[in-house]
């Protein structure tokens, strides 16, 4: 099989642009990437691509030309980037292609996102007797995780003061205003124990990653980082997932760690060895529950590694090194690539004020969401 | 569409018991197959974890036709069988505990589309005896 790498990196502002739909926001993204390898269009031999609200990626080939190219469209809720990114790597993987893209991008409405039950396989009166709320879901699995291993809500608050300070140096980032502990500490309960600022929000933005053989990357004279795993997996038995009417007394295991133990095993490493990480932070109360499921620490050890700093940029373990969700916000199809873009910034060095010292070699990203997805990948160089 | 109790007096909640696996299972599917046995869930057990839903969720799906008021919701462990999610009421949300014993019931909730009042499910705590 071929090695295959991301040679080529492009990013729409995330937050909120008025005046550009999701669609254009997804063409912005794929120039930036062609332009940030010196290729153009006509060079790419198929895409992947999608949205959860915004559009048939296909769709863009009315604005970057009508090359007749392999465009499919892929919508696979949270997971959307990450599956784009998986079908890429393998069609490149496979030998059939030796260059192409994955692009995420979407559009939500201001307020929390308003799925119908249905859509979900769900009774109407779940949605009708108010609880299809992915905020619920999350505030009561932190809850019950505070309750477990000790975590306390300052803890909660760190991790929203370490994503806004993360923001700051990151251009592209929505919230990149400094907001203090106490200011998060003290800001409205919105579903118990989560506080408005410990929430990302619904929003808007675009990814597109130029996927391509190693052999293609030095043809051309592009940097290669190494894509050594890109994987999606749906969840378990006696998992506790996101609109669950009812779950199992017993809860065993998480989408996200078969997600996070089948990447390494494909990459041959283990959680010590990844130099930075990029975790799915719906909330805060997810960001440390995600160090412990994707293997970076046991249950309760989040506590002191918040308190020591540890996962701060110049910590042990940088987490959501340009602000994770909660400062960029969520646009679903283009979260999980936003990830990757921000690890083969940190990997290349071109991080700027926000550079993980000490020369980070492997990366890794994790995305989560209902009905129960997780994709996980992770990068070398 | 198959009721989610299998009685309102006293209220009770029903499931489905997969016969092979002996797991359980809620709310029942529209098209009961042969390999689940309709069962009575337990009428008490003992709140897992819960939350305070603190912003009016967006209408549809939302259909309460009522001022908002924030609610409490919960998901309920039944020994033995498995933990339904559920309104909790009849209790100040300072004194929502972990570990709470609680009992089912049954709450009036009125429709924003139609101007209907159906009971839906809840649970309360167990008043203590004496």
């Amino acid at each position: 099989m071929s090695e295959v790498g991301i040679i080529g990196i492009g990013i729409h502002k995330f937050g909120r642009t008025p005046d550009r739909t999701g669609l254009e926001q997804g063409v912005f993204a794929i120039e930036q990437a062609l332009q940030d390898v010196g290729l153009t269009w006509q060079d790419m031999q198929f895409a992947f691509g999608g949205s959860d609200a915004a559009g048939n990626a296909d769709t863009m080939v009315s604005k970057l030309g009508l090359t007749g190219l392999q465009f499919i469209n892929v919508k696979n809720g949270c997971a959307t980037g990450g599956s784009s990114l998986y079908a890429a790597s393998t069609a490149i993987k496979s030998g059939e292609y030796d260059i192409g893209l994955a692009v995420g991008f979407d559009k939500h409405p201001r307020g929390a996102f308003d799925p119908m039950p249905a859509e979900w396989g769900l009774p109407e009166w779940y949605g009708e007797q108010g609880y299809m709320l992915t905020t619920q879901f999350f505030a009561m699995k932190i809850k019950r995780y505070m309750h477990d291993y000790g975590i306390s809500e300052t803890s909660l608050g760190r991790v929203a003061e370490k994503s806004f300070i993360n923001a700051e140096y990151n251009d592209n980032a929505w919230r990149r205003e400094p907001i203090s502990l106490e200011e998060i500490m003290s800001s409205p309960m919105i579903s118990d124990p989560l506080r408005k600022y410990m929430f990302c929000s619904p929003a808007e933005g675009a990814v597109a990653l130029i996927l391509a053989t190693r052999k293609k990357a030095q043809e051309i004279g592009a940097p290669f980082i190494r894509l050594d795993a890109a994987v999606m997996r749906t969840r378990p038995p006696k998992s506790f997932e996101v609109f669950a009417p009812a779950i199992e007394n017993e809860i065993t295991g998480t989408a996200t760690q078969l997600a996070a133990k089948a990447a390494f095993e494909k990459a041959g490493i283990s959680p010590k060895d990844i130099d930075i990480a990029q975790l799915q932070d719906t909330e805060s109360g997810a960001e440390i529950m995600h160090m412990a499921e994707n293997g970076f620490c046991e249950h309760g050890e989040q506590e002191q590694m918040l308190a020591n700093g540890e996962t701060r940029i110049n910590g042990r373990l940088p987490v959501n090194t340009d602000g994770g969700c909660i400062a960029n916000g969520e646009p679903i199809g283009a979260s999980g690539l936003r990830q990757v873009y921000e690890n083969v910034l940190q990997l290349r060095g071109d991080a700027g004020l926000r550079q993980v010292q000490n020369n980070p070699r492997l990366a890794y990203t994790h995305v989560y969401g209902a009905p129960g997805v997780s994709a996980v990948t992770i990068l070398s160089k | 569409m198959t009721s989610i109790f299998a009685s309102l007096n006293p209220p009770t909640l029903q499931g489905g018991r997969q016969k092979d696996t002996g797991e359980f299972i809620f709310p029942l599917p529209e098209m009961v197959q042969d390999n689940i046995e309709i069962v009575p869930l337990e009428r008490t057990g003992t709140v897992w974890s819960y939350t305070v839903q603190r912003f009016p969720p967006k209408s549809p799906p939302y259909n309460h036709g009522e001022e908002f008021l924030p609610y409490i919701v919960a998901y309920v462990s039944l020994a033995d069988q498995l933990m339904i999610e559920t309104r909790l009421i009849d209790v100040a949300i300072e004194d929502v505990e972990i570990g709470m014993q609680v009992e089912l019931t049954l709450m009036d909730f009125k429709r924003l589309n139609d101007g209907e009042t159906e009971q839906i499910h809840a649970f309360r705590p167990i008043k203590e005896a004496g």
